[in-house]
C-alpha cells in the first residue's frame, strides 16, 4: 500500500467524523474547554445546540454524559488524553459500570504531543481503559482512519475510549483503503513472513520505515495497524504468529499495560512466540520537539529495526 | 404520551404511614443483611415519600422503562434502604427482594444500580457524582423537548466532593430549571459529624451563589416537604435546591444523630427495639 504524503492528525479525523454523524438527532458533543484542541470545535461552531461546553471540569463532563447517553442520546466527549484520566473514577463508575454508550476521545496523547511536556504527554491513558470491563479502547493512527473510526462508532455499543494525536504526520491509508476498517479488526497493511510488527497510533508509519529498511536486508516484515486495542483482534495475532513466528510492538504509549502488555497477555495463553515492545520505558517524558523525544526515549523505526532484528533471533529453530 | 398508571397523590397522613411502613423495612431489610446504611436511610425517607407518594415524581407504576418519565437519581447510593422500600411501595420490587439486599445475584445491590434494580435511574456509589448526571438528564431532556423533571439527592457529606459545585456551575450556566436537588442535611457521615470532619456550612448560600432558587425545610415534616417540592416543580428558569435539616436514623431512638448507625446494621436486640418504636 502506497503511503501519502499528505495528511492530518489523527485529531483532524475526529473533528470530521463528527461533522459526518451530525445528521443523527442522537449525536451530541461535549467539551471541557479544549474544543480547539480536539477539532470537536468544528462540530460546535456549525451545531450549537448539540454542543455543549462544561468549563474546565473533567469530572462534570463524564457524568453529564452519562445521564445524555442514559437519556437516549449519543455523547461523544472530548478532552487531552491526559485530562480524561482525571475523571476516570467517573468513566469507570458513572458511564462504563452501567453500560452507558459514551465515545471519549483523549487527543495529544503520548510522548509526540512535544514541547508541553510530560504534564499532558498521556502515556498510560490506553493501559488504564484497557481494564476497564466492557470498554473498547482505539488508537487510530491518521487523520482518515480516525475519521472513519469515528463514524463507525455510532454503531458501537458500549462505552469507548478513543486516543487521537497532536502532530500531523504522513497518511497510511488513502479514501479507498480506509473504507476496509472495522472497529476490533487490526489491519494488515504489509504483508511479511519473518516477523510481524504491531503499531498503532503515531508509531504506525514508524513502522512501515522500518520494514522498509528490513526490506533491504532480505527481511521480510508484516505490519499490523491495530487501531483497536480492545477488542483485540486475537483471530489475526494468531494467524500472524503463525505466518511470522515472532512479534514486535510498536507503541508512543508505556510498554506496561498498553498494546505491547495487550499483546502480552495474550500471547501467554496460546500461541507463543518471541515478543520485543517498543514503547516508553516506565519514565515520564519532558518538552522537546517530536522527534528529538522520540529518538530520547526509544520511539523510533531504528528501534523497531532493531528490535525485529532481535524477535527474529529469538525464535527457536 | 404515558396512557399508563400514574401514582395515587395521598394525603399528609398516609404518606406519613408510608414512611413508617418504609423506615421498618430499611431496618428489617440491613438487619436481614447484616450491612448496610440505616442513618441515612432513615434521614431520607420522609423526602423520598414525598416525592413519590404525592405524586410529584411522573412515573408508570406499570413500565419503570417509559422514556419519557421523570428521573430519580438517589446520588447517595448508600441509602440504597430508602429507595428499595419505595420501589417496594409502587410495585417495583417485592418484600422477597427486600430481604435479599446484598446478596448474591440480588436486584437490592449494596449501593442503588440502574442496572440491576428496575426504578433506579443511576448508577450510584461513589459519591459527587449524581448531580452531573442529573443535568446530563436535564439538557437531554431540553434538546427533546420534553417537560420532565429531574430530581437528585445528595447528602451533606457528599457536597465535600468538588464535582458536586463542577456540576452546580453548569446547570446554571445551562440554565437547567428543570433540575431540582435535595440536599439530605443531617450532619453526619462516615467517620463522625460533618462539622468534625470537615463542616459545609452554609449550604443554601454556596448554591444561592452558583445562581440556585434555594428552599429550606425541616426534612421530616411532610407538609413542609409537600409544599416545598410543589414550590421546587414550579421554578423553571433556574435550577433549584431543598435543602432539608434531618437527623440521621431518624424514627428509631438509639440510631438518632448516632455516627456509629451510618453503615452499620442493627443487631437482634436492636431490630427488636426499632420494630417496637416504629409500629
Amino acid at each position: 500500500m502506497s503511503a501519502p504524503s499528505t495528511g492530518g492528525a489523527s485529531r483532524d479525523g475526529y473533528g470530521s467524523g463528527l461533522l459526518r454523524i451530525a445528521d443523527d438527532p442522537r449525536v451530541v458533543v461535549i467539551e471541557a474547554d479544549l474544543g480547539k484542541s480536539t477539532k470537536s470545535c468544528h462540530f460546535r461552531t456549525k451545531y450549537p445546540s448539540k454542543s455543549f461546553s462544561m468549563g474546565i471540569a473533567e469530572q462534570n463532563m463524564m457524568l453529564v454524559a452519562a445521564g445524555m447517553a442514559a437519556s437516549g442520546k449519543i455523547p461523544f466527549a472530548s478532552t487531552f488524553a491526559i485530562f480524561t484520566e482525571r475523571a476516570f473514577e467517573q468513566i469507570r463508575n458513572g458511564i462504563a459500570r452501567p453500560g452507558l454508550t459514551v465515545h471519549i476521545c483523549g487527543s495529544h496523547g503520548g510522548i509526540h504531543t512535544g514541547t508541553d511536556g510530560s504534564s499532558a504527554q498521556s502515556i498510560e491513558d490506553l493501559a488504564i481503559y484497557r481494564t476497564i470491563p466492557g470498554m473498547a479502547v482505539l488508537h487510530p493512527c491518521d487523520d482518515l482512519s480516525a475519521e472513519e473510526l469515528t463514524v463507525q462508532l455510532l454503531d458501537h455499543d458500549g462505552p469507548t475510549y478513543m486516543r487521537t494525536a497532536r502532530n500531523k504526520i504522513g497518511r497510511i491509508y488513502d479514501h479507498d483503503s480506509v473504507r476496509e476498517l472495522k472497529i476490533g479488526r487490526g489491519s494488515i497493511i504489509r504483508r511479511g513472513n519473518d516477523v510481524c510488527i504491531i503499531a498503532c497510533g503515531v508509531m504506525v508509519s514508524q513502522a512501515m520505515v522500518a520494514a522498509d529498511e528490513l526490506a533491504d536486508s532480505g527481511i521480510d516484515a508484516a505490519v499490523i495497524d491495530m487501531h483497536t486495542l480492545k477488542p483485540l483482534d486475537i483471530e489475526l495475532v494468531d494467524s500472524m504468529a503463525k505466518s511470522c513466528g515472532c512479534f514486535v510492538t510498536a507503541e508512543d504509549h508505556s510498554v506496561i499495560g498498553g498494546l505491547g502488555g495487550a499483546l502480552a497477555e495474550h500471547l501467554s495463553t496460546g500461541i507463543t512466540a518471541p515478543l520485543e515492545m517498543v514503547g516508553v520505558r516506565d519514565e515520564f517524558g519532558e518538552s522537546g520537539e517530536s522527534a528529538e523525544l522520540m529518538l530520547k526515549m526509544g520511539l523510533t523505526s531504528q528501534d523497531i529495526k532493531n528490535s525485529a532484528l532481535k524477535a527474529i533471533s529469538r525464535k527457536s529453530g | 404520551m404515558n396512557s399508563g398508571r400514574e401514582l395515587p397523590s395521598l394525603s399528609i397522613e398516609e404518606l406519613e404511614d408510608m414512611s413508617r411502613r418504609c423506615r421498618i423495612n430499611i431496618v428489617k431489610m440491613t438487619h436481614e443483611a447484616g450491612a448496610g446504611h440505616p442513618g441515612g436511610s432513615l434521614s431520607a425517607i420522609d423526602l423520598i415519600v414525598g416525592l413519590y407518594g404525592h405524586n410529584f415524581l411522573r412515573i408508570d407504576a406499570d413500565d419503570a422503562d417509559w422514556e419519557d418519565r421523570d428521573r430519580f437519581i438517589m446520588s447517595k447510593g448508600h441509602a440504597s434502604p430508602a429507595v428499595y422500600s419505595i420501589l417496594n411501595e409502587i410495585g417495583y420490587l417485592s418484600e422477597e427482594d427486600l430481604m435479599s439486599f446484598r446478596t448474591l445475584g440480588s436486584v437490592c445491590q449494596g449501593h442503588v444500580d440502574m442496572k440491576w434494580t428496575k426504578g433506579v435511574d443511576f448508577s450510584a456509589g461513589s459519591l459527587g457524582m449524581g448531580l452531573s448526571f442529573g443535568l446530563g438528564c436535564s439538557l437531554a431532556a431540553k434538546m427533546d423537548g420534553s417537560n420532565r423533571t429531574i430530581w437528585v439527592m445528595v447528602g451533606d457529606g457528599e457536597v465535600q466532593e468538588g464535582e458536586v459545585w463542577e456540576a452546580a456551575m453548569a446547570a446554571d450556566f445551562h440554565s437547567a430549571g428543570n433540575l431540582k436537588l435535595i440536599v439530605d442535611r443531617n450532619g453526619i457521615q462516615n467517620d463522625d459529624f460533618v462539622n468534625v470532619q470537615m463542616e459545609v456550612g452554609d449550604v443554601a448560600s454556596k448554591f444561592s451563589s452558583f445562581g440556585w432558587e434555594v428552599i429550606e425545610i425541616d426534612g421530616h415534616s411532610m407538609r413542609e416537604i409537600r409544599d416545598a417540592l410543589d414550590k421546587a416543580k414550579s421554578i423553571n428558569h433556574s435550577p433549584c435546591v431543598i435543602v432539608a435539616k434531618t437527623v440521621k436514623g431518624k424514627g428509631v431512638s438509639f440510631m438518632e444523630g448516632n455516627p456509629e448507625f451510618h453503615g452499620k446494621a442493627p443487631n437482634d436486640d436492636e431490630l427488636r427495639i426499632a420494630l417496637e418504636e416504629l409500629s
